[in-house]
């Protein structure tokens, strides 16, 4: 037999001094270029995160006349039950929604990944409608079925009494904690499922096939194989609905009733009593836990090794009668529940008086007759989420390619990696106020020196909300970004250098045509997340530039639910239509520039 | 094979005291190596031995430790890959998946002053070369993975460098296409004369293409020679082990005569062994292929008796799996591989079980010294 004589020797050593030394390439124009281009995309998050949030910080511990008293505030905050009182009860809905939402998305990712149910297809397109409405929606919808002139709670309006002969009225006791929580669940529950969605996706039939070849029953085969494949996908999907859950605004301002949390009591300091000391001081407490969520959520995610490789064999779910039935209820049942909800707001934005008079009417479109800033605020949100998209996309798709692919400046990159996924942490109301805080201040006094603040002529304008609305939601976008870069071949760039073509020559012919596809995206998700958020824009917005998202506060706020119900719809139909015309656009840039997919 | 002239005023690349450390990994440990004008060289190895590393480093696209590059009499060691002079085909090919077969290998040519005609024509010439005049209009993903390759080769061309570097770039093609490819690859290398550097791990690939062959192996160079070279006289038993099949005995020498026992199997050789005192251990190799059945009686230096354990065909040969039986006196048996040619196979009637004489003639056992 041949022997096994392979290695000639020992791995060889070199000084550590070698190790230290590096023959350096001398560095060209387009070195520069790079280098520069990566330390704006550096200063541009130092302005818009970085700042404001000192700025928030700073004062949360400053007195009303801006002198520094340290942890006074929060010492205030403490020993005020009216106050500690609403960050228990953030904790606590946060932790129940949190836990129900995670539930009810880990059935249903699991019913149209892993069953043979039919119509999985529909169920997983209604179930992301939620995504296109803002939060407060819910909580309109809630209060016509559960509130005290809902559906529910009048027993249909007698429908039943007088034909049926017994009266199923019902009092679930809305505005409070269980409102919120249900309001918060339908709110949440949609983005677990895409969580999960994807981490049930991910898997190898191989693994289920080793599985079942060795014997394991169905149930050992889901806590050996399943649950510790989609471990990291729960943890995430957790942190994301307990942070959404306890930072939302709208739906505790609109069910909540005198049942106060965190982001309602910011509200209230800042708007109510101008307090923004304490404003602020609230604020943070709403920002450690999210932080906290957001880097356990970091470690976690660290330590996760892919499952699947190149040559994962995808799985193809075996018909299960009893299991596919149940599922198929289930699904049933929940997406009703979300119909429900979008139905009954149309429907209440389309009657004459709620609940005496149900002729259909356009009046509650007509928003000249109500306060909230009308078609005038409509539009301002429709160009406010244009630019956001256009603007957006441009600066976060450019600052990913530079991160990802620029070979300079390994260590800022790193940080700009850092503060570039640091956003999803940070609450939309602590945005606003700390932009607030930051922009509205006219100079800094440092040292005895008088800084002019070069951003302040950014307050009250419409710049400052887009700005506030691309750091809001940065963070799943720039993943995005992150994700299609990193399917590029990485020796794209190599070929181009050995032609001595620039870098953004590559960038523009190659890198961005091939990532559109991801670019559109990015470009859609922030028009209807601009759309539809109130927390980051509530502070922010001036008198002159009213939003049709803070409209339905106000007008709800005003007692014209259905008004407000109204201006949602609005919201919903721009967000889907929106949704539709990037299919459409999609469709047709994919057979044009994505010709080469096809084989 | 062009064999190009190795005299010193025709080297064209040469590698001087390259060291290349990942962290406290050494890639790459003090690399010298000339290349001459015109050659088709080899980096062969098996994976993490730093052929790569060597490879990216010649391009400019690692920053090397220490030591220099030197391209046609110029330091190239600080200059950055746009302005080195190279062209690179790499294992993925890298080819633009949004541009046509024709704009890919365009795309270098219209950083240049050519003009649109020229471009057009220049384009056709390569598609030419490459054995696809009709392939311009299709995009990389309507190509085969042979294709594909032919197109990164025409791309890499584009601009006429002086240098082409190749990383891998059969082993993503199945068996039958890689055959292929090799001898179109080598025909046209000595068309173009263009120096070339290929970085592989299948030892086949090296001894039919290459000039010469720099087998490395821990971030070193093991040994450096034409295939003939690196077949026949393996500088060290890795060397002999990695490239080819090869059987290792580990021999003593028992007396002042220089005679070697493998077990119990005394063993002429061509070498001289007197220099290593008696009992040394010496580690000898012969080649499958050069073991013979004998004609002589057991008995005889460098003949036995073995048995026959298993039988492999490998089509033109059968592989015999042989077991030297010890004849008592402490030894152990011994064992080796032989293939021999299937027709004499058959005549013989080596099966399994069987007992058959064979040798190791002299000539053809490599002796390799023992280890200090």
């Amino acid at each position: 037999m041949a022997s096994t004589t392979t290695s000639s020797s020992a791995a060889p050593t070199v000084p550590d001094a070698v190790i230290k030394q590096r023959v350096r390439q001398s560095v060209t124009t387009e070195d520069w270029l790079i280098r520069g281009l990566i330390v704006l995309a550096g200063l541009w998050l130092l302005v818009i995160i970085f700042l404001p949030l000192y700025s928030i910080i700073y004062r949360s511990l400053t007195d009303k006349a801006g002198n520094l008293i340290w942890f006074a505030n929060y010492a205030t905050y403490f020993q005020n039950p009216a106050l500690y009182g609403s960050l228990y009860n953030s904790i606590f809905i946060a932790t129940v929604s949190t836990i129900i939402s995670v539930l009810i998305g880990f059935l249903f990712s699991y019913a149209v990944t892993r069953t043979a149910m039919v119509g999985k297809p529909i169920f997983r397109r209604i179930v992301m409608l939620p995504l296109y409405m803002p939060s407060l929606i819910h909580a309109i919808a809630l209060i016509y079925l559960f509130g005290n002139q809902g559906f529910v709670t009048k027993g249909f309006f007698g429908y039943f009494r007088e034909n049926w002969g017994f009266d199923p009225s019902f009092d679930i006791g809305l505005y409070g904690p269980i409102g919120i929580i249900i309001g918060e669940v339908l709110f949440c529950f949609p983005q677990a499922i895409i969580i999960l969605i994807v981490a049930l996706s991910l898997t190898d039939a191989r693994l289920y096939e080793a599985s079942t070849a060795l014997r394991a029953s169905r149930i050992r085969t889901f806590f050996t194989v399943t649950v510790p494949s989609i471990k990291y996908g729960l943890i995430s999907a957790a942190f994301v609905c307990f942070t959404l859950a306890f930072t939302d605004f709208g739906i505790p301002k609109v069910v909540g009733g005198d049942f106060n949390v965190l982001a309602t009591d910011i509200y209230k300091q800042v708007i109510g009593q101008q307090n923004f000391q304490m404003g602020a001081t609230v604020s943070i407490l709403l920002l450690v836990p999210t932080v906290i969520a957001f880097a356990v959520d970091r470690i976690v995610q660290r330590r996760q090794m892919s499952l699947v490789n190149a040559r994962a064999v995808p799985l193809h779910p075996q018909p299960n009668p009893l299991l596919d039935g149940v599922m198929l209820l289930f699904c049933m049942i929940i997406t009703l529940i979300v119909l429900a909800m979008l139905g009954t707001a149309i429907f209440a934005s389309l009657v004459n008086v709620w609940p005496y008079d149900f002729t259909l009417t356009l009046k509650h479109y007509d928003f000249g007759r109500v306060g909230g800033g009308g078609f005038n605020a409509y539009w301002n949100s429709v160009r406010m989420s244009a630019y956001t998209a256009v603007f957006g996309t441009v600066i976060l798709f450019f600052s990913a390619y530079l991160i990802e692919k620029g070979k300079q400046l390994q260590w800022t990159r790193s940080i700009i990696y850092f503060i570039s996924i640091l956003p999803v942490a940070l609450p939309g109301m602590v945005i606003g106020l700390a932009y607030i805080f930051f922009f509205n201040q006219p100079s800094w006094d440092m040292a005895g020196l008088t800084i002019p603040n070069p951003f302040n002529v950014l307050y009250g304008t419409m710049t400052i909300l887009v700005i506030a609305n691309i750091v809001h939601y940065y963070t799943v976008p720039f993943l995005t970004a992150t994700t299609a870069l990193k399917q590029m071949d990485p020796e794209f760039e190599s070929v181009s250098a050995s032609m001595s073509v620039p870098f953004y020559k590559t960038f523009w012919r190659v890198t961005l045509p091939v990532c559109l596809p991801a670019v559109l995206e990015i470009a859609m998700y922030y028009f209807v997340s601009a759309m539809v958020t109130v927390s980051a824009v509530i502070f922010l917005y001036a008198p002159s530039l009213k939003l049709a998202s803070v409209a339905v506060v106000n007008m709800d706020d005003a007692g014209d639910t259905a008004a407000a119900a109204a201006m949602s719809v609005f919201i919903i139909v721009t967000s889907i239509g929106v949704r539709v015309l990037y299919e459409l656009v999609t469709w047709g840039i994919t057979r044009q520039t994505q010709a080469w997919k096809k084989r | 094979m062009s064999a190009s002239q190795q005299t010193p005023d025709n080297v064209y690349l040469q590698v001087r005291n390259v060291t290349k450390t990942f962290g406290h990994f050494v890639a790459l440990a003090d690399i010298s190596l000339d290349m001459y004008r015109g050659e088709f060289i080899c980096f062969l190895g098996p994976s993490g031995c730093g052929k790569t590393t060597l490879l990216r480093i010649i391009a400019g696209l690692e920053e090397q430790n220490t030591g220099q590059i030197i391209q046609n009499g110029v330091d190239i060691s600080r200059f950055p890959p746009a302005r080195r002079d190279f062209g690179i085909v790499f294992q993925s090919y890298a080819l633009f998946p949004n541009l046509t077969a024709a704009k890919n290998i365009a795309y270098g040519l219209e950083q240049s002053k050519l003009s649109r005609q020229d471009i057009q024509e220049r384009v056709q010439q390569l598609l030419n070369l490459v054995g696809l005049p009709d392939s311009g209009h299709k995009y990389p993903a309507q190509l085969s993975g042979g294709q594909q390759q032919r197109i990164a080769l025409a791309r890499a061309l584009a601009l006429s460098p002086g240098l082409l570097l190749l990383d891998e770039p059969l082993s993503a093609l199945d068996a039958k296409v890689r055959a292929s490819l090799r001898t179109e690859m080598t025909s046209l290398h000595q068309r173009l004369g263009i120096t070339s550097i290929m970085v592989t791990h299948d030892q086949a690939e090296a001894l039919t293409m290459a000039d010469r062959v720099v087998v490395m192996d821990h971030g070193r160079i093991v040994q450096v020679g034409t295939s003939q070279e690196i077949y026949h006289h393996p500088a060290t038993p890795f060397v002999a082990n990695f490239v080819g099949v090869m059987n290792f005995m580990q021999a003593t020498v028992t007396d002042q005569a220089g005679t070697v026992y493998w077990g119990s199997l005394p063993l002429a050789l061509n070498h001289h062994v007197a220099q290593w005192p008696a009992g040394s251990s010496l580690t000898l190799a012969i080649r499958p292929e050069d073991v013979r059945v004998a004609d002589a009686a057991a008995g005889a230096p460098s003949v036995a008796l073995a048995h026959i354990e298993q039988t492999e065909f490998l089509g033109p040969t059968y592989r015999l799996h042989l077991r030297i039986p010890a004849n008592g006196n402490g030894h152990h048996d011994v064992s080796l591989l032989a293939d021999i040619p299937a027709q004499q196979a058959h005549h013989a009637a080596l099966q399994a079980a069987r007992m058959v004489p064979i040798q190791l003639p002299s000539e053809a056992i490599r002796v390799f010294a023992p280890e200090a």
